[in-house]
């Protein structure tokens, strides 16, 4: 049914984006990017794809960062045009979208405000996915109080911060804390709304903000031992949702080592594999020797893998919001990879150029 | 000889002769103990070359190495330099000197003192912790070098210096203090050897004077002698020849004469034989050096 009337509101915004994703590079032009021998050629061989001429007047001594910088560039251009001509619900699905970019940009301010710096050169630093027009109004706020009051005046995010945190918070808790509070809150806010949005938006969306949020989990469990991070607090950062949720959850809040994080996620045959070190993955050696840490390397390479995966997925589906947020996600990977294949010819290191994550 | 090379400003006596060669002597002990210290310090600076060599290649593999896990924190998580900065009240790393001594040479040594634990183990908690603890410890990694290598490179540029300052002195003594040193004693040594030669040939002139008056008395005597004996054979013969008195009394005037000249020929004789005695007494200590110095002139020729 949902069909029927899909192509009245967003068939249009679909096209494109599928068009979009077809300009997505392959793994013949990866083939030939990690065979240049400078960022001039690089830059050379971008042109010849759907990058263009993206880096045209750019100064002669090429940073990756540039390059970085210009791709987003490229792709928050491709994403304000859609948000622009969409309409309701697929607005609002696209807000959401934008929302876990605000979250960074605000906990940026945050930090700034709390070490009392001039956060207007901060907002250079924000990612322009995630401004949004009030956002220069957060600069005014001098004090943690008022920061607090205006986020929630002014900003989408207010329900999360109101619900997760109070202004005292702020100033109390570290800052990685109050971005993970408020990073569930809001995976947790939008795996409700994509259910409200049903099939097959749903069905799409939520296996990939299942996975979202056991990546989350897993990476949380795994990054705060050692640290002084007590349980509790690490429970109470881990999303209710996903395919962890609730028995695996409860058994990373308790772990302890990384043997308890691979007991857990036995239970998901998906997740399983992520923790075999025997699975021979592009460029794993060179991770092999650092133990356990390796493991977690591997895994965040891994959750990248997954993730990539489940985009794609996402595409095979016609009539759904998914592939908005798939294609978001295809193109961040790809930026990251463009980077890192750039980063590698900058610094000479060929063995690694190839442990980037191909899309199609 | 003396004339040749740079000398020291200095009266010939034998007190500075005894002073020179001691103080060539210490200059000597010097130069020996100066050109122990530079071997010792050359030997270390050699070591310090070799290990600064070593820490810069290594360094640029580490660095290149930290640079990198830096490209993978971004990979994962973006940039977080921001966060960080801010995150980061307690400096973990810290870097402590210490003096090392190298034979009298007092080098710098930077020690590495980490504190564990940190202020932004937290970040990327969601995304990338384990890529940025790991960009974390490279690059603490990277700095240990660094510090290694600046203590190496500190103690290089300072020992240069020293051994430089020690060449100088070593050279400096070598070449222009004792060549001086050994000038002036052989300028002492000329001079007194000159001044010993000067009185051997004083006391000869005087030993010959001596002579020549002595003779001179000698032949005096004699004519006093033969003047008597002329006398007494005159007396002889006027007591002889009392009646031909007359024709004598024209002699008689001339005679009168000639023993006025010789009365005072006696006279000065006289003068001069009271002087003698004098002088010689005033010889007498000039003679005995002087025979001390003619064994030494033997000594010399020797």
């Amino acid at each position: 049914m949902e069909g029927l009337f899909f192509n009245v509101g967003s068939g249009f915004l679909e096209g494109i984006v599928r068009g979009y994703k077809a300009g997505i590079l392959t793994s013949s032009h990866y083939a030939s990017l990690t065979q240049c021998e400078s960022l001039e050629d690089f830059k050379t061989q971008l042109s010849a794809t759907d990058y263009g001429n993206f880096l045209a007047n750019e100064p002669s001594p090429l940073s990756t960062a540039t390059i970085a910088d210009k791709a987003t560039q490229i792709l928050v251009d491709q994403f304000n045009y859609l948000r622009s001509n969409a309409v309701e619900p697929l607005s609002k699905f696209l807000d959401y979208i934008t929302y876990g970019y605000m979250i960074d940009n605000v906990v940026l301010l945050i930090t700034g405000t709390l070490h009392e710096r001039d956060t207007h050169e901060l907002l250079e630093r924000c990612h322009p996915l995630g401004i949004f027009d009030t956002m220069p109004a957060l600069c005014v706020a001098t004090n943690v109080e008022e920061l607090y009051q205006s986020v929630l005046v002014e900003t989408p995010l207010a329900p999360y911060f109101r619900e997760c945190l109070s202004a005292a918070d702020l100033d109390d808790l570290n800052i990685e804390i109050v971005r993970n509070t408020v990073y569930k809150a809001y995976l947790e806010d939008f795996y409700h709304y994509s259910t409200t949005l049903g099939s097959p938006t749903s069905d799409v969306m939520l296996d990939i903000l299942s996975f979202e949020a056991d990546r989350r989990t897993i990476n949380i469990t795994i990054n705060s031992f050692d640290t002084e991070l007590s349980k509790e607090q690490r429970a109470k950062l881990f999303p209710a949702i996903g395919r962890l949720f609730p028995e695996g959850n409860n058994i990373l809040a308790k772990a302890e080592d990384i043997e308890q994080v691979r007991q857990a996620c036995d239970n998901i045959s998906e997740y399983r594999t992520f923790f075999d070190n025997s699975a021979s993955t592009q460029g794993n050696g060179t991770h092999q020797d650092f133990g356990e840490m390796g493991v977690a390397a591997l895994l965040e390479d891994r959750f990248f893998r997954m993730e990539v995966h489940l985009n794609k997925m996402a595409f095979m589906q016609q009539f759904q919001y998914g592939v908005f947020y798939s294609y978001m996600k295809l193109k961040e990977q790809e930026i990251r990879n463009i980077t890192w294949i750039a980063e590698c010819i900058a610094q000479d290191a060929r063995d690694r150029i190839q442990d980037f994550i191909p899309i199609f | 000889m003396s004339g040749s090379g740079a000398r020291e400003n200095i009266f010939a006596t034998r007190m500075a002769l005894t002073n020179t060669k001691l103080r060539l002597k210490g200059a000597e002990t010097g130069h020996s103990l100066l050109a122990r210290k530079r071997d010792a310090l050359t030997t270390r600076f050699r070591a310090i070359l070799k290990k600064v060599d070593e820490a810069k290649r290594k360094m640029g593999r580490v660095m290149q190495l930290a640079s990198f896990s830096m490209a993978e924190v971004t990979y994962t998580t973006g940039d977080i330099s921001y966060l960080v900065q801010e995150q980061a009240k307690l400096a973990t790393f810290r870097v402590k000197a210490k003096q090392e001594n190298v034979s009298g040479v007092l080098l710098p040594a930077f020690d590495v003192d980490r504190v564990p634990g940190s202020d932004f183990n937290l970040t990327g908690l969601g995304r990338g912790g384990q890529q940025v603890l790991r960009a974390k410890e490279v690059y603490a990694k990277a700095i240990e070098t660094l510090v290694e290598l600046a203590s190496l490179q500190t103690a290089f540029t300072i020992l240069d210096e020293v051994i430089r300052a020690t060449n100088r002195r070593v050279n400096a003594i070598e070449h222009v203090i004792i060549p001086r040193l050994d000038n002036t004693i052989k300028y002492i040594m000329s001079e007194l050897d000159e001044m010993d030669r000067e009185e051997f040939f004083r006391l000869k002139k005087v030993q010959g004077k001596k002579k020549r008056d002595a003779a001179n008395a000698a032949q005096l005597k004699a004519i006093q002698d033969e003047l008597e004996n002329a006398r007494a054979a005159e007396e002889a013969s006027a007591a002889e020849a009392t009646e031909s008195a007359t024709e004598n009394s024209v002699e008689n005037p001339e005679q009168s004469n000639v023993e006025e000249a010789e009365e005072s020929v006696v006279e000065e004789s006289a003068v001069e034989s009271a002087v003698e005695p004098t002088d010689a007494a005033g010889e007498d200590p000039f003679a005995t050096s002087g025979d001390l110095l003619s064994t030494k002139d033997e000594d010399v020729i020797f």
